[in-house]
Parts: structure tokens; sequence; C-alpha cells
């Protein structure tokens, strides 16, 4: 807040106190220092005042009177005491009230030592009870999900997990059931709180009446270790603490960023720790040749793959993979292998995400600026199986700020009934339906929705305040298609700004850093490297390379001689798997550098282990080119290493110096030559008061890094047992640090219209064809990828892939009853369970994808930009 | 037979369109359910969740809140004995337990053959005829323990059809055109009444301050 917009004058115990119009009470009393005790309030929660813990004697026309201070908003000229001996009979009484029925089962209770209640009852309460009727039982325990336990005894009906699950979440899986003294949490019977976001309110439940399945008697919080980090489950970036006990990460809690996750995680990102300690874990360097497997050292390793490096052309080596690593691993290994090795074949993506230069070259916007638009395009994949706490946050800004959304898809999201106007197109057609939106004329058959609608929404605001989510949809379709369709959006509609729907982990920084083809780091294209770069690198690929899907069409020629795998299960996540095989094993070297073993391991011939998540420093970028660190909380893994420093040994196997010997060094380089970096030191970076990270490009002159965000709000401020365990005291800055400015460099991309650099679109297209269903491949949170199948607790939450049709459809196939059919195409059949979907156009089948299963990626070619499946009932 | 039937979900889509917001239907389509099928079955509150937008858990919380929705099998006759201050001074504790005695169950269960559920209750507003009772929220008293074994005997033997409808069913009698009144009208409706009470004041205040003169 800043001072002008200070325009209240209130006294709190005698002393003034400043505050802003429609501010609750008890968040003003706390920015002057008064902590006033409190269960249901929550800062990210709407008010309820249901606990009555807040009670304060606030003056009106009757003289002073009890209020909820959560519940009331400041006025001028408030007079409010907190500590009068009313005041403290109330909360002493209310205290009194709930441990009437609490259970007491600290010594047992995963919450003792970090639980609101323990902590104000010591401050605030009676200090003895009067009570000894019999308590209220319940069945202890209960299981509400896979992921969560509810033990209603513990439970002080402060609504907080029921709000989250309605108000944030939008799924009330959970509610109260009863009233008065039988009121408990319930859910209904036969259905679960299976929500993706479930884990959060463990995080933000006062008692133990919520805890989480995978830290259950893990650890008691005063033992814990923890270091701030940032998710990498997926490219949202949200900002996290990581906990251990006795070098083991036990748990995740959502850190209040205000700027991207707002303090929650998604349950995919909260409990994929598991997968650190999983017993997949590649221990060693191995080598796996005509005699099977054997386990090597370190030198043995780099000294065979050096020797094959150096005999081999540039243009016969190849990287894929990279996106989950962290941006200085991804900037060494750019430099090993475009400036020492000299090929351009670098890819982070696997044919599962959009052409860099969309990402790279367009106006960026963050989050803050996407749910602040005066019109959201979403062109994208359903962001709640894609970017979960995207989601969340347009969700929230659909519904409390009225964010105008126009989506465009081939299918329906978990966003489209917030949006204004929602329209669908035909596989293969987002071009054509954005042709339409923006005036032109449109094949009535090649789409559906209210086109008019749309035309009036989007030229109903300025240009220049609208933002495009730009991701990829349909793994099967061609991703030329949506490329050309945003890149028409965004030339079209001037100063418009794109915020990148890209998911895996850091491949938003991989794109920044260069690891894609085409690209040197910095957004930068290669044939415009710097004289700076030129400067620091021993030489630049010659020619441009290929992107991952070329790479696998080389090596099926013999071309590829070898291949680094970065952290990249092609088999598994490779749309085109069956390509994927064919390929790798028509390849002399497969160099696997990876945490676990997964489908593609046994292609490599040399396999190096990684270290893990949380077990390195670094830093990571997220969709909006937010940089922010990855702490480090553990030792490495057996005889893992960082990726940087496998490049750096590798490049000294064969000769060479890339430079690099702490961390520090590769990020000063990163600064010296990306533009896109300039500005931004270590100094900066690791500011205290930077953690929420810092958004590249510093295209403003000064940046001004404001304070430390108020971080996790589950803890009680000021009451001490938080400092040790849960995150960080939440007061809004910490005491003694000063707003920190710094001055970047001024940058900007220097691009024509994005459409000149795309290809020509596809010539024959056909729209919906009578026996011949057109495929769409989608996304889900819990897909059977490594990530979630090696975390215990996740494994168990993946269904199998289920396909939806239209109504039309579903009859055209002769369904009825049963959705079992076989889809023919590319050669394959599989056999899936159909569902209807009424949002779907007719003649369009939409399959979730599988990964490791392997049987959806049977269906489509990579080469086809039109996949189309036969379809018939069992 | 969980779900609303044909006739029954018809009704229900009349009773949605009563309201502005879908949601508010949620708790006369818990009593429309309930005159199906005497409670609140699940497959109906996941119907009732599905109609109004919310989800079952949601349903489940706001039906459990009422005494009047049960979200547990009861009997035809939901009979509930009162027991507050006008009944219990007129005897309402002792004609509970003789019922409890009459019908062979303790308060709060139901008979086994699923003809009555007995329930104490605090005052049904029916004190001048203390200690009363009501069966399906038909109210009778004052009772003796005869003429309670009598009721019950007489329902049993289904003598008070035509009085007491099975549980759930609040009222036979059923509205022939759902009341759709334009908002519009009812904003013309508003503003007359609001004219005519303001003419009324000011004539008012004329005439008193005529008076005041005189
Ligand atoms: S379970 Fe926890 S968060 Fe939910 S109402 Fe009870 S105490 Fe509050
Ligand atoms: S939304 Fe993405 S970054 Fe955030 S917690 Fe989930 S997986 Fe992690
Ligand atoms: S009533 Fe204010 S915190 Fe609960
Ligand atoms: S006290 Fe029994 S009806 Fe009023």
């Amino acid at each position: 807040m800043t001072d002008s917009e200070k325009t209240l004058k209130l006294t709190v115990n005698g002393k003034e106190v400043e505050s802003a119009p429609g501010e609750m009470l008890i968040a003003a009393a706390e920015k002057a220092g008064v902590l006033i005790p409190r269960f249901c309030y929550h800062p990210r929660l709407e008010p309820v005042g249901v606990c009555r813990m807040c009670l304060v004697e606030v003056k009106g026309p009757r003289g002073f009177t009890l209020q909820p201070a959560c519940y009331i908003s400041v006025a001028d000229g408030m007079e409010v005491l907190t500590d009068s001996d009313k005041a403290k009979k109330a909360q002493d009484g209310v205290l009194e009230f709930l441990l009437a029925n609490h259970p007491l089962d600290c010594p047992v209770c995963d919450k003792g030592g970090e639980c609101p209640l323990q902590d104000q009852t010591l401050t605030f309460g009676p200090g003895e009870s009067r009570f000894i009727e019999e308590k209220r039982h319940f069945e202890k325990p209960i299981a509400i999900s896979k992921l969560v336990y509810l033990d209603r005894e513990r439970c002080i009906q402060c609504d907080r997990c029921t709000r989250f699950a309605a108000d944030i979440a939008g799924e009330a899986l959970i509610d109260f059931e009863g009233r008065g003294g039988s009121l408990h949490i319930t859910t209904f019977p036969d259905k679960p709180f299976a929500s993706y976001f479930s884990g959060n309110t463990a995080q933000i439940c006062p008692v133990g009446a919520l805890t989480t399945t995978p830290y259950r008697f893990k650890a008691r919080p005063w033992d814990l270790e923890q270091v701030e980090s940032t998710c990498v489950s997926c490219a949202v970036g949200c900002q996290m603490v990581v906990q251990s006990s006795e070098n083991e990460i036990v748990r995740y809690l959502g850190i209040d960023s205000e700027a991207v996750n707002q303090s929650w995680l998604c349950d995919k990102g909260r409990f994929g720790f598991e997968s650190v300690s999983s017993a997949e874990r590649i221990a060693s360097p191995y080598l796996n040749g005509a005699s099977g497997v054997v386990e090597t050292g370190w030198s043995q390793a780099l000294d065979a793959i050096a020797k094959t490096l150096k005999s081999a052309e540039a243009d016969s080596v190849a990287v894929i993979g990279g996106s989950h690593m962290a941006n200085e691993d991804v900037y060494t290994w750019v430099k090993f292998a475009k400036g020492i090795i000299g090929t351009d074949s670098v890819d982070a993506q696997l044919d599962d995400g959009l052409d860099p230069k969309v990402v790279a070259l367009s106006d960026r916007a963050t989050i803050q600026e996407a749910t602040q638009a005066k019109l959201l395009i979403l062109l994208t994949g359903d962001l709640r199986e894609e970017l979960p706490i995207l989601f969340l946050r347009i969700r929230s800004a659909a519904k409390k700020m009225g964010l105008k959304i126009l989506e465009i898809s081939q299918s329906e999201s978990s966003l489209t009934g917030d949006a204004a106007v929602s329209l669908r197109y035909f596989p293969g057609h987002a071009e054509d339906l954005v042709d339409g939106v923006l005036g032109a004329e449109i094949d009535p058959g090649l789409y559906s929705g209210d086109l008019q609608a749309a035309r009036a929404l989007v030229s109903s605001v300025d240009p220049g305040s609208v933002v495009v989510v730009g991701g990829r949809e349909n793994l099967a379709g061609s991703s030329l298609d949506p490329e050309r369709a945003i890149a028409k959006l965004l030339d079209t509609l001037a100063g418009a700004k794109f915020l990148s729907g890209l998911r895996r982990g850091n491949v938003n920084g991989a794109i920044d850093l260069g690891m894609v083809p085409g690209f040197v780091p910095g957004r930068v294209r290669l044939e415009s490297a710097s004289d700076s770069l030129k400067a620091r690198w021993k030489s630049l690929p010659s020619k441009a390379g290929r992107n991952s899907k070329e790479i696998l069409e080389a090596a099926l020629r013999g071309e590829i001689k070898v291949l680094f795998l970065l952290g990249a299960d092609l088999v598994s996540d490779f749309g085109d798997s069956a390509l994927a095989e064919r390929a790798l094993s028509k390849i002399p070297m497969v160099v696997g550098i990876d945490t676990l073993t997964n489908r593609t391991t046994q292609y490599c011939s040399v396999v190096l282990p990684a270290t893990a998540f949380a077990e390195r420093h670094g830093s990571t970028t997220n969709i909006e080119g937010r940089v922010s660190i990855l702490g480090k909380k553990l030792v490495g893994f057996a005889l893992s290493r960082p990726e940087w420093m496998i490049a750096v040994e590798l490049a000294a196997y064969m000769g060479e110096d890339l430079g690099f010997e702490h961390l520090q060094d590769i990020w000063e380089e990163i600064q010296e030559v990306s533009p896109l970096h300039r500005g931004l030191s270590i100094s900066v970076l690791g500011a205290p008061s930077a953690k929420e990270g810092i958004v590249v490009p510093l295209s403003a002159s000064k940046v001004q890094i404001t304070s430390r965000r108020v971080l996790d709000p589950i803890a009680t401020p000021g009451i001490t047992s938080v400092g040790v365990s849960g995150p960080p005291s939440s007061s809004a800055a910490l005491p003694g640090e000063a707003d920190m400015v710094f001055t970047g460099e001024a940058y900007s991309p220097a691009r024509s219209k994005l459409l000149d650099l795309l290809a020509d679109k596809d010539g024959a297209n056909p729209g919906p064809e009578a026996d011949n269903f057109a495929l769409v491949v989608s996304k889900r949170l819990y897909d059977h990828g490594v990530e979630v199948l090696s975390a215990k607790h996740l494994s168990e939450l993946v269904s199998p892939s289920k396909g939806r049709v239209s109504p039309r459809s579903w009859e055209q196939i002769g369904l009825n009853g049963s959705g079992l059919t076989r889809l023919q195409g590319n050669g394959a059949s599989i056999e899936l369970e159909l569902i209807q979907d009424p949002s779907l156009l007719d003649g369009v089948v939409k399959v979730e994808f599988d990964g490791a299963l392997g049987e959806v990626s049977k269906l489509f070619g990579v080469e086809s930009s039109t996949n189309r499946v036969k379809m018939e009932k069992v | 037979m969980s779900r609303f039937t044909k006739e029954m979900e018809s009704r229900a889509h009349q009773i949605l369109a009563l309201y502005p917001e879908r949601r508010s239907a949620t708790i006369p389509l818990c009593h429309l359910a309930q005159e199906q099928n005497g409670y609140l079955t699940e497959e109906s509150m996941i119907q009732i969740a599905e109609l109004v937008g919310t989800t079952p858990a949601e349903v489940l919380g706001a039906a459990s809140f009422y005494d009047m929705l049960h979200t547990e099998p009861v009997g035809k006759y939901v009979v509930g004995v009162c027991t507050n201050i006008a009944c219990l001074l007129q005897g309402g504790e002792e004609l509970l337990s003789h019922a409890e005695e009459k019908l062979g169950i303790p308060t709060g269960a139901t008979t086994d053959d699923g003809m009555f559920t007995l329930e104490d209750m605090e005052c049904i507003a029916h004190c001048d005829h203390a200690p009363a009772l009501q069966v399906n929220y038909r109210f009778f008293g004052p009772l003796t323990n005869d003429s309670f074994d009598t009721l019950v005997d007489d329902l049993s033997a289904g003598k008070l059809e035509s009085e007491v409808p099975p549980h759930g069913t609040l009222s036979r009698v059923q509205r022939k055109h759902p009341i759709a009144v334009p908002l519009e009208e009812i904003v013309r409706h508003r503003r007359d009444s609001d004219a005519k009470e303001g003419e009324r004041l000011a004539a008012k205040a004329a005439a008193e301050s005529k008076e005041g003169s005189n």
C-alpha cells in the first residue's frame, strides 16, 4: 500500500493507525504491529467471522462493544481496544469454548508444535479447563481422499477448508454437515475430496483436523529444516518452502507470493517430492552395452563419451530435453552444445509445445497483467490440467474482478464456464477461427459458438490491453496451426501481450537461454548473436539445427551419431512413441542424463545420474519469464551431480574449458552475454527482498523490487513456535529491509511480424469427414509420466485414459450403454472407454494422453498434420 | 426409484424457474425429493446438485442443517412429540415415554415395519392444545395416552389417509401456474405503492399543519 492510499486514521489501543477504506480491522491492526488472535480469518479467503476469536472492543454510539475484527472494515476515527479486560475475557472465553470439545491429542497430532490452537491458547487462553463432561466423539481420522485425512474431533469449525474448496478451487467437495454440537466436516458418500488442490486445506487448517497422507507421522515441526524454493513440477513457478528431516524431504508448503501463487500449491506440485527419494533414482554412472549393464565411475563414462564426441561431426550430435533443469544447467549445456561441439540441434521441447519464435519474440505478459487485462484470450490446453495455479488465478479474476475471457479451443475446459465467449474449432482450424474472430468469413462447419459475440468482444476493447495465453492443446495435431493462430492475434491486436502456456518445469527458461534450435541465450536468434557472446564462446553453429522431431527423423536416416537426453523420457513423453523407439535404436550413442530410470533408459548406452530438485542450488524461469531461486536442502543422492557440472567435466575430457567453477560464474556470464538478463546480478537475484523472483527482461530502466511479501498466512504472526517450524514470519516486510531499486538495461527483442517468421499454412487440411474422426490428444495433471509414477501417493491417483465424442458421434458409432470402442489410426489399434461430451464438435474424438502406458501415442504420427482415426464399437 | 420421476422432474423445473439464482431452489427441491421418496436419498441429492449447479456435498450440508429434511430413511409417519415448556407442564415428557412404549422404539428411531418414526420436538406452536404433537407436520392435541394410542391405531389402519399424507408431502394442493411475475412489474408495483404512500404522508402532514395552525 502506498502512502497516498492510506486515507483513514483510527486508534488501536490508543495508538494512531493508518489504513485504507475497505481494509479489515484485523489486517490494519496487524500492519500496525497489533496482533489480534484469529482462526477463521485468512487474508486470501472471504471473511466469515465464525470463530469469534478476534473479538475486540470497538467504540460505537453505545460506547465500546465487542466485535469481530476480521469481519468489520475500518472507518475513519474508529477507536479500538484489543487488550482491554473485556476483550481478553472474550478471547479467553472463546478459547475455553473451542477447547470444550477438543480432544487435546497434541502428543500424537501432526500439527503439534506449529498449531495456532496450541499457540493461541498459550498466549490468550484460560490456562486451565473447567470442562469435566464427556467430549464429543467421532471415528478417528477418516481418509476423505487418497491424500487427505480428516479428524473431526479436532476440527474447530473455522470454515477455512470449505471456503477454500468452494470459493478458490471451485469444487465444494467438502462441506459442513449437521448443526450446533453435531456440526462436522464431511464429504458426500462415495464422492471423495478428489480435488487437484486438496493439499491446501491441510496447510490452512488451523488445527490438526486435516492432515496429508504423505506427511502423517513423518516428523515433528521443531525438527524440520527448511529452505525457500520454486516448484518446477510445471511452469507456473509457485513459491514454496521445502522442509526436510534427516536428509529427506517431508513436505512442501506454499508461500504467499502476491505475484505468483498467492499461497496455494496444486497437489502435483505439493506431493511430487516423493519422487526425489524414489527407489528408481539412478545411483551411479553405468554403461549399457552388449555385455549388459555395467556400473562404472564418472571418469570412465565421461572419457567414453568425450572420445566419441571428438570423432563425431558437429551436425551428427544432438541434445533433447533440459526443460526441467535449472537456468545455470541450461546455459552450460547450450554453451557446450552450441559453443563447443557446434551443433544447433538442441531442443528442450518434445514436440509438445510451440515454435520458440512465438514464445521468445512476442511481448510477454505477467500473470498479474493477464488477470487484469481488459480481455484475456485463451488459446491453450485446459489450464487446470496443465498449469493448475494459473487456472486458480484466472478463475478468481473472472469470479471476483469480472475478467473477460474469450476461449478458443477444441473442447471444453475448466474455464469455459467463466468465459464470456467460448468458441470451438475443428482440429487444425485454429487459424481459420481466429481469422473469423478478427472479421473474416469462416466455413460454419469448422466451428461452433457465438462468433458475433466474440467479434464484438474483441472490438470493444483496446487491443493493447489484451493478453493472449497461448499453448498447445492438441498433442496429435501439428503445432503450426495454433502457432499461426497465436501469431495472428498478436500481430493484429497491436500491443497485445503473450503469456506462455508451455507447461514443462523450466521450458520457458530453456527457451530464454537458447536451448532451442535457432537461438542463443537471451531470446536472441542465432544469426544475431552479439559480440559479447562471441567473445565468450569458442564458436557458433554454422547452420540452424533441428528440433526434436527433426532430430528423431534424422536419426532414422542414420544421420545422428550422439544424442544427449537431458531428463527426457522420449518413449513416454514424445507424442509419437513408435517413432522415438525406432529412432533411438538407430543412434550409436545415446547418453541419458537423468534422476530416474524410465522407459527410455534401456536405449541409452551411457547413463549418468543427475541431482534432483532440492539437492542443488540454482534458479528457474516461469511462464512469465520470472527468474526465481531453487533452494538446496538435501545432500545429492549417491554419485549424482548437477547437470552443469557434467557438461563442464565432459568439456574438460574433450580438452575444452567452459570456464565455470562455481554456479556464480555461470550466472555472471549469463548476465554478460544475454541482453535479456543484463542487470540481473546475483546480488539482486539473491536479495531477500527479491524472493518472488524477478521478471526478465528488465525493460524499464528502473525496476523496483518490492519488499518481501507476506509469507504463508497459516502462521500466526508474533508467536514463537512459528519461527521454528512454519514458513517464515508473515509480517508485510521484514524489519530493517528497505525497498531495493536497481537499474536494468532497456531491452526489446527486434522483430517484424511474428507471422512472417513462421512456416506457411499447411495445405490440405480437411474438415469433418464421414468415418474419419479428427484426433485431439490432451494432457492431464496426473498422467503416466515418470514424475507422477515415481511419487508413491500421486501414482495412486492416475486413472485410465478416457475418450470423448459428441452425442451425435456417439450415436453414429452405434454406442449405447457401454462406451468401449476400438480406435484405429497410424497403423495401430487400441481400445478405449468413450464418454459423451456435448462440448465437442461432431467428428472429433478427444483422448487423454497416457504417457508411459504408450497406448494413445500409437494412434498418431507426428509427421501427419491431420491425424485421423476410425472408430468402431467393441 | 430415487432420482426424480418424469413428473417430479417437470415440477422441479417449475420450481427452478421461480428463482433468479438456481441455487436458491435447493431447499424446495429437497422437499420435492422427500415428497417422492419420504426422505432425501443420495441419488436425489446428487440430482438436486446437478439441477441447482452445486455439489452433492453442499446439498447434504444444507439439508442436514434442517430438521424437516431427512437424509436417512424415516417412517411413513414422522411423529414429533413436543416437549417444550407448555407441553412439558401438561405432560409432554410423559406422553413421549408412552409413545416410545406404544411404538416399541426409542426416540429418534423408526419402527421395523417402516410406519412410524418418533421424534421429540421444540415448541410447534400448538401450545393451546398442550400436550401436542405433530404427524408429518399436521397437529394433534391435547393428547392423553389413550387418545395417542387411538391416533396411532387409526394411522396404522389407514383411517387418516385423507388428513395426513405420507411423510414428505407438505401440501397436496398444487399450484397450477408458476408465479412468474416479471421484474418490471414488481418494480412498477413498488413505484406505485411508494407514490401512494408518499401522497398519504403528504396529506397527513398537510392535515396536521392545518390542525396546528387552527
Ligand atoms: S477441518 Fe480444519 S480448516 Fe476445516 S473447518 Fe475444521 S478446523 Fe477449519
Ligand atoms: S501449479 Fe505448477 S508450479 Fe504451482 S504447485 Fe502446481 S506444479 Fe508446482
Ligand atoms: S471471527 Fe474473526 S477470526 Fe474468526
Ligand atoms: S410448547 Fe408444545 S406446542 Fe408450544
